[in-house]
């Protein structure tokens, strides 16, 4: 069976979903062969073995945390040519998007990013993409080279399939331009507690109808609640009531959980392209004319300030 | 020093228009209006304030595509760039982001640089990986994604925000640099820009001009292929409730009934 290698996404060695659900999606095309580099890569082989890894190919040099991209690029192309894999599955996190840009320039391949579905076809993996504002679905292949894949968290389910999993050393040699763009200093983004927002299974976004940074306290109390990542829409970030790091939109991240709630967010078009291929959509807004509301499952016409903490509150009751 | 910028702009399908698929699986631009993508808004802004520290300085800005494309590069222009390249070919039909990518590095080699400053993504394809690419191909560093930015005796240094933790970048000149919509304000046009930039340089360049073989781009030369593209079937109505004093308790039933709770 082809080999399909799998770019881990991990912090010192503890993996990130979609990196699992990616191994869900490698088993349909092949056997998964996982590259895991950096401080603590060895420590993601038993995560991955349970998740059907047949091999970790891993390395850790200070290349990788020192300089931007270009080192993993490195190794990820030394994996690639010691493999010779069917296809070459990255996360679509910002950073691993540049490495497969990279990569599929230097072997002469054809990129696919922000994949939300990936089958095994007759020429090779086929792709289901969303594309403007998630209105259309479109089925795309690579048609030269071996076929580079970023896949959008929660696109598949996280599946255990018990794998060798075996480790091996990989030889990377660091090429001139691995050292071109410096990394001077790096400050870790303060944990808020709540899941990562591109990975979480649920969202609960506010907007401008929050009307201000202290008012958060109501959307991040019902998130909370959920056990939800928060989200802001532009509106609410321009004014600063919320970081850009949680702006939902196409000017910010793109999520695609499985239940997302908008409060006081009218569903400009800008907002929808970030959020539209949610799974199940809610909104809570005092606007009955509000555009999310053709987008919605569920939807509450009233003050938000009513109906979240009710909400919440029920929410709490419920779970006990 | 003199500093040579080109910025690399992008022509988009309004979003607010209706956006389709062509017979052949590209994207129908007869139907919708373009504009210059509001993402690359952000790099020209950058490259016109990076321009207005140095002492010498002059910033090209560049776009492929069709002959729509000029409006992007005229609007550049009228906010402050000095000159424009437009790399328009009827064989670049189709082309996608490594063909596009090859066109750029191309264009921008034959037009000379010491930076190179893209938006993050374009607002229509969305995928963010063309300076990356750009920086491949040059084999210059990339310094991308970038919240802040200055260039400064040779060196350019940034503040890239990722998920994790936030980094400051540096490398030297030559480089590529991608901004994101934090890196300030996009200035308009001013009346007065809008005037000069009617009299300011348009190159044209096609595919010859750049030494680039036409099945190397275009629909045909493509690394990918569309096999389809479908209307996402309208989301079935969902149901709306009035709040009369329960409606957190109402959609509470209905995260029950969907298992959410």
């Amino acid at each position: 069976m082809a080999e399909v290698l799998v770019y881990v996404d991990h912090v010192d060695g503890a993996v990130r979903k979609p990196t699992l659900e990616l191994l869900t999606l490698a088993r349909r095309i092949g056997e998964p062969v996982a590259v895991a580099l950096g401080a603590g890569a060895a420590d993601t082989a038993a995560t991955l073995a349970e998740h059907g890894a047949v091999k970790v190919l891993t390395a850790e040099a200070a290349e990788f945390a020192d300089y931007l991209v270009v080192p993993k690029v490195d190794a990820l192309q030394a994996a690639y040519d010691a493999v010779s894999p069917a296809a070459v599955l990255l996360p679509s996190s910002a950073e691993a998007k540049e490495i497969a840009a990279r990569l599929a320039v230097r072997i002469g391949s054809g990129l696919i990013t922000d994949a939300v579905d990936l089958e095994a076809g007759d020429g090779g993996p086929v792709a289901t993409q969303s594309a403007f504002a998630a209105a259309f679905t479109t089925k795309t292949r690579v048609s030269t080279g071996t076929p580079v894949i970023t896949v959008k968290p929660n696109s598949a389910p996280v599946e255990p399939a018990a794998a060798a999993g075996t480790v091996e050393a990989l030889s990377v040699s660091f090429g001139a331009a691995a050292t071109g763009t410096k990394v001077v200093s790096r400050t870790p983004r303060e944990s808020t507690g709540r899941p990562e927002l591109t990975e979480a299974a649920i969202v609960v976004s506010g907007g401008r109808g929050v009307n201000g940074a202290e008012n958060f306290a109501v959307i991040e109390a019902l998130a909370d609640s959920l056990g939800a990542a928060v989200g802001a829409s532009r509106a609410a970030v321009d004014a600063g009531w919320y970081p850009h790091s949680n702006q939902v939109g196409q000017t910010g991240k793109s999520v695609s959980p499985q239940l997302y709630v908008a409060s006081g967010i009218s569903g400009a078009i800008q907002h929808r392209a970030g959020m539209q291929t949610s799974k199940t959509i809610v909104a809570i807004n005092k606007d009955a004319e509000a555009p999310i509301f053709d987008l919605v499952d569920y939807g509450v016409v009233g003050d938000l300030f009513d109906v979240v903490p009710q909400l919440t509150e029920e929410v709490k009751t419920r779970k006990g | 020093m003199s500093l040579r910028i080109v910025v690399c702009v992008k022509y988009v399908p309004d979003a607010t228009g209706d956006r389709h698929f062509a017979d052949d699986l590209t994207v129908d631009r007869d139907d919708v209006d373009g504009l210059l993508s509001e993402l690359d808004e952000y790099a020209v802004e950058q490259a016109l304030q990076i321009a207005g520290e140095a002492d010498d300085a002059e910033v090209t800005v560049l776009t492929v595509g069709p002959e729509d494309a000029r409006d992007a590069l005229r609007k550049a222009l009228s906010m402050g760039a000095d000159e424009a390249v437009h790399v328009e070919d009827d064989g670049l039909h189709g082309t996608d982001v490594l063909g596009t990518s090859l066109v750029l590095a191309k264009a921008i080699e034959k037009t000379g640089y010491d930076l190179v400053v893209c938006g993050m993504a374009s607002t229509d394809g969305t995928m963010g990986v063309l300076p990356a690419m750009l920086s491949e191909r040059l084999g210059v560093p990339q310094v991308t994604l970038l919240s802040e930015v200055s260039v400064e005796g040779g060196t350019v240094k940034g503040r890239r925000d990722g998920d994790a933790a936030s980094e400051q970048l540096e490398a030297s000149l030559p480089a590529v640099v991608s901004v994101t919509d934090q890196s300030g304000e996009a200035r308009y046009p001013s009346f007065k820009g809008i005037m000069a930039a009617k009299k300011k340089p348009v190159e044209t360049l096609d595919l010859e001009d750049l030494d680039i073989e036409a099945d190397t781009v275009g629909l045909a030369g493509s690394w990918t292929a569309v096999d389809s593209a479908a209307q996402r079937p309208a989301r079935t109505a969902g149901t709306i409730v009035k709040d009369e004093g329960d409606g957190g308790k109402q959609l509470a039933e209905f995260l029950v009934s969907q298992k959410f709770i």
